[in-house]
């Protein structure tokens, strides 16, 4: 085991050091290979012999050819630049017999590269692509040369994975070479190239691997296949498994953060408020303005726009809950239905508003530092912005519970909540409690608007998609329970996102929340009160 | 004002159409401007969810028709725009198409975007023969006598796409993720594609996987999920018929969840400038749309185009961000030019000799020469892939080398079906044993 190891390690070796001399700066006279370039008849020949380069002066070459820039000036290959000067096959300056820089005649022709050999240029020219500056496009060169079945580009990966700092791209690499080493001739080769594919999981090797299963001859490599394909075959399962965790988790928590405020009206007061939707949506526009502002004025500091926005979505969605309690609300406590169409209507003509101040989509740059993920396992990346939701959820519900619990203008709430009469004769504003305690619960709407607008989009109706969800949310938990509500939105959130891949057919999105309901309505039937009942009276009965 | 083609043209038939009429035309024109104008209606929603994208519609039809007016109108009479707002609701678009036609007497009507708006029109516009004309990309299988579809048939938009991306240029790809809104376009778009795709392409059935979300769905963790697993090999593809909204957070799923132009490229036939200007674009730079126009093209008329609607624009308050042009538009303001001309031929508004006049229509467009078929109601335009850029527009990566025959139905879903109202045509038909069957004849 140990020395077959050690003997794949080593042909390793030498092929990489194979390329390396090749392509040592010594052993290549650049002025000879652009000459024998530019001869038709020793053009293809030589672009076999530049196949495994890295040289960038052979880059510039290339790259002069394929795009006409290649021209003979006085007996010699220059290169015209972007700015119209000319530079020598090794980058240097080209002067004239004055010491002046040389200029080409008008209407000289550049040297043809033919059609033939494009396809050619073009490819040994992506090569070049793994030794760039971005890593990102160093990754997807690397992953373009494993799936290209290229055997010339095995000595220019070896060579790119020594150089490679970047620890993702440097796994790309190894991944890209190992899929080539799938095709080398040399059985130890393959198996060590079946062996990694297999010990990393890699998914975008299957198809390579199942091929090799089918065409190998060596029964050890072929073995090997089949060990690595059933591995890769469990990673991903597993890797799978994790993913839908997260994703139900995540769904939870967008759940969560958009039930808090419900939670509190709905829950605690017992307002049936429609319009709870639009305060999310209230929300959703501070973020918007918050971000056009900064855009138009303070564009250096753009990505900090979201903290600012955040705090102001709690208040201006605060400030709208408390208009809506004072103006409206607070005359029909007692009188579910008659709030629940007004509510509704209210929620209307936001919604309308909305529209015709803002337009039909507007949407939410995402800070910079909200692209993107980590990548927790190959190929499973947790984005920022979820793992965001998730925390800014929890928070949330932590601020809320020390509010309502620990504190003492909770204590008032709560007992004005339980027992108005008794709380307004020991001295409790009950109208101001009431008012605050609504325009609490519409702020977290609006917090919770801010934050969904990085996954989602603003617009006036972004409330509809959610009011139903977080209504089901405070059922399910158990009217007036924060503990209800935290366990509710964890119970749908992980079954939509687990039932969601297992559904077959072509709309599984619909099916799996449809399954959903049909299993909270199953389980209110049989618990209607939630899964956490309140105990006690609401505010509405002793209204 | 541009002074381009259009006026050029509409002043060479004025003087093509008063030299056949050798003397009778120019007293004619003279005694015509007291003569009163020719109505034409607009229906597009300028309110509701649609009012986004069918709004700038409006706007250049408007456009068109104060350049028609400038060059001293049509039949020597002005034309005079009815608009009317459907306001995104499909029955409205039946009443008010009702209203335009019997009350206003328009000699036509610029209108519809979505199918479902045009479907519930189409009765009212036969039974009462007026004529649309309908601007939008759609999903074929229709060939009224009385609509003139300017958008594309699903052969000069979606299949181009797949072509394109399975073409070395476009990676070669080899397997399709079909993902669209829940609606008759996507889901008839798709049956299409999944079968030019097995049938003429030789795509294995397991290659391709289809998918559909609700309008205004905002969850696609795993969606984005399921087609990372399903093109991690990077030989895979997705064909986007997301409608609206629900692109956002589709696009930023892909991005976070690091699924890149380069290795897993989109393709999306419903979304074009007008609709980027107003999302988050950077998760979608790189991803490919295919269209019959982009703003982005580099001819003289689109230049010219571009230049006199931005003109407009700031003359009616439209915000410099949203003046952009879009596929849809343009084929909404070459509809107009196209009517116009085809009236001034025909010497007449009456419908079928407008209809008459239409066949084989040709025109100069910012897409170049543009031509109404001989027989089928539908146009020839040239397709283009383009690469979405940072500032919303499209970089053009690929064309095709002419224009493209338009085929309301598709010969795959339909073999031998098509469409001819030229002379004793009775609309559409099926070949059977070497003979047309026309459909209205058949019980």
């Amino acid at each position: 085991m140990q020395a077959l190891v050690a003997a794949i390690a080593a042909v390793w070796v030498i092929t990489g050091l194979g390329g390396l001399a090749a392509a040592g700066p010594g052993a290549l006279d650049l002025e000879a290979v652009a000459r024998r370039l530019a001869a038709p008849a020793t053009q293809k020949a030589t672009l076999g012999e530049l196949a495994g380069s890295s040289d960038p002066a052979v880059e510039r070459l290339l790259r002069a050819l394929k795009d006409g820039a290649l021209y003979s000036w006085k007996g010699r290959l220059v290169l015209l630049g972007d700015d119209g000067g000319l530079t020598d096959v090794a980058g240097r300056p080209v002067l004239d017999a004055a010491q002046q820089p040389a200029q080409l005649e008008s209407g000289q022709e550049a040297v043809a590269l033919e059609e033939a050999h494009f396809g050619l240029v073009q490819r040994i020219l992506e090569r070049f692509e793994v030794f760039g500056k971005d890593p990102a496009k160093r990754q997807s060169a690397a992953f373009k040369l494993g799936t290209s079945g290229d055997a010339a580009a095995i000595p220019i990966l070896v060579r790119a994975v020594e150089g490679e700092t970047h620890r993702d791209v440097r796994a790309a690499m190894e991944d890209a070479l190992a899929k080539l080493r799938l095709r080398s001739p040399d059985p130890a080769d393959r198996l060590g190239a079946v062996k990694q594919l297999g010990r990393r999981g890699s998914e975008a090797a299957v198809p390579q691997l199942q091929a090799l299963v089918a065409e190998e001859a060596d029964p050890a490599v072929k073995a090997a296949a089949r060990t690595a394909l059933q591995d890769i075959d469990r990673f991903v399962v597993q890797r799978n498994v994790v993913g839908y965790l997260f994703n139900g988790i995540s769904l939870a928590a967008v759940l969560l953060i958009m039930s808090l405020g419900l939670a509190v009206t709905f829950g605690l007061m017992g307002i049936i408020n429609m319009a709870h939707g639009e305060m999310l949506m209230i929300g959703s526009y501070t973020a918007y303005v918050v971000q056009e502002i900064f855009q138009a004025r303070f564009a250096a500091s753009q990505d900090y726009y979201f903290f600012v926005a955040l705090p102001l979505a709690f208040l201006a969605a605060g400030l709208v809950g408390l208009v809506l309690e004072l103006g409206v609300i607070r005359f029909l406590y007692g009188r579910p239905l008659e709030t629940l169409i007004v509510t509704w209507g209210v929620g209307m003509i936001l919604q309308q508003a909305a529209r015709l101040y803002f337009g039909d989509q507007t949407s939410v740059n995402s800070p910079t530092w909200f692209r993107g993920g980590v990548e927790v396992l190959a190929g499973l990346i947790f984005p920022w912005s979820r793992i965001f939701i998730v925390g800014l959820a929890l928070a949330a519900l932590g601020a809320l519970w020390v509010l309502l619990y620990r504190s003492y203008a909770g204590l008032k709430v709560r007992a004005v909540m339980q027992n108005r009469a008794m709380a307004a004769c020991l001295g409790v504003s009950t109208r101001k409690v009431d008012a605050v305690t609504f325009a609490l619960g519409t702020a977290l709407a609006g917090v919770a608007g801010c934050a969904l607008a990085l996954i989602g989009t603003v617009d006036p109706e972004v409330g509809k998609t959610y009011i139903v969800d977080s209504f089901m949310v405070v059922v399910l938990g158990g009217v007036g329970k924060l503990v209800g509500m935290v366990v509710a939105s964890f119970c749908i959130g992980l079954s939509n996102k687990l039932i969601e891949p297992a559904i077959g057919g072509t709309a599984a999105a619909v099916y799996a929340k449809v399954a959903v309901l049909l299993i909270v309505i199953w389980f209110l039937q049989w618990r209607p009160t939630g899964l956490f009942p309140q105990r006690g009276r609401a505010a509405t009965e002793t209204a | 004002m541009s002074a381009w083609s259009r006026r050029e043209f509409l002043r060479g038939s004025l003087v093509a159409g008063t030299g056949l009429a050798a003397g009778i035309g120019f007293p004619k024109i003279l005694t015509a401007q007291g003569r009163e104008p020719i109505k034409v209606g607009i229906l597009h929603s300028l309110s509701g969810t649609m009012a986004i994208s069918e709004a700038p519609i409006k706007e250049v039809v408007l456009m068109a028709i104060g350049e028609i007016n400038k060059a001293g109108g049509v039949l020597g009479r002005k034309v005079e725009p009815v608009v009317e707002d459907p306001a995104s609701n499909w029955d409205l678009f039946a009443e008010k198409s009702k209203k335009l036609l019997l009350q206003d007497k328009v000699a036509t009507v610029f209108g519809c975007w979505t199918s479902v708006s045009r479907k519930s029109v189409l009765p009212v516009f036969e039974k009462n023969n007026g004529l649309l004309f309908y601007p939008v990309q759609y999903e074929g299988e229709e060939c009224s006598k009385n609509v003139i579809y300017t958008g594309a048939t699903i052969n000069q938009q979606a299949t181009p796409g797949v072509d394109y991306l399975m073409s070395p240029e476009g990676g070669g790809k080899k397997k399709f993720y079909l993902l669209g809104s829940d609606y008759v376009y996507p889901r008839t778009t798709n049956k299409i594609l999944r079968l030019y795709l097995t049938k003429v392409k030789k795509v294995p059935e397991s290659a391709i996987a289809e998918e559909y979300t609700p309008f205004h769905h905002q969850d696609y963790q795993t969606i984005v999920g399921k087609i990372k697993s399903f093109s991690a090999a990077g030989d895979a593809a997705v064909i986007n018929t997301i409608n609206g909204d629900s692109n956002v957070p589709f696009f930023k799923e892909l991005a976070n969840q690091g699924v890149t132009a380069d290795k897993t490229p989109t393709m999306s036939y419903s979304f074009a400038e007008v609709e980027l200007q107003t999302l988050d674009v950077k998760p979608l730079v790189g991803h490919l749309a295919s269209w019959n126009y982009f703003m982005s093209l580099k001819t003289p008329e689109n230049l010219k185009w571009v230049k006199a609607y931005k003109e407009w624009a700031k003359a009616h308050n439209i915000p410099d961000k949203q003046a952009v042009t879009d596929d849809p538009m343009m084929h909404a303001y070459i509809h107009v030019h196209l009517w116009a001309k085809a009236v001034q031929k025909a010497e007449s508004t009456e419908v079928d000799k407008v209809l008459k006049a239409l066949e084989g229509l040709q025109i100069p467009s910012p897409v170049g020469p543009y031509k109404v078929d001989e027989k089928n109601h539908h146009t020839w335009k040239p397709v283009y892939i383009g690469k979405i850029r940072e500032d919303g527009q499209f970089d053009v990566v690929w064309k095709t080398k002419s224009w493209v025959r338009p085929a309301p139905w598709s010969s795959v879903t339909y073999a031998g079906r098509d469409c001819d109202w030229s002379g004793d045509g009775k609309g559409s038909y099926d070949v059977v044993g070497g003979k047309r069957v026309w459909l209205s004849e058949k019980s």
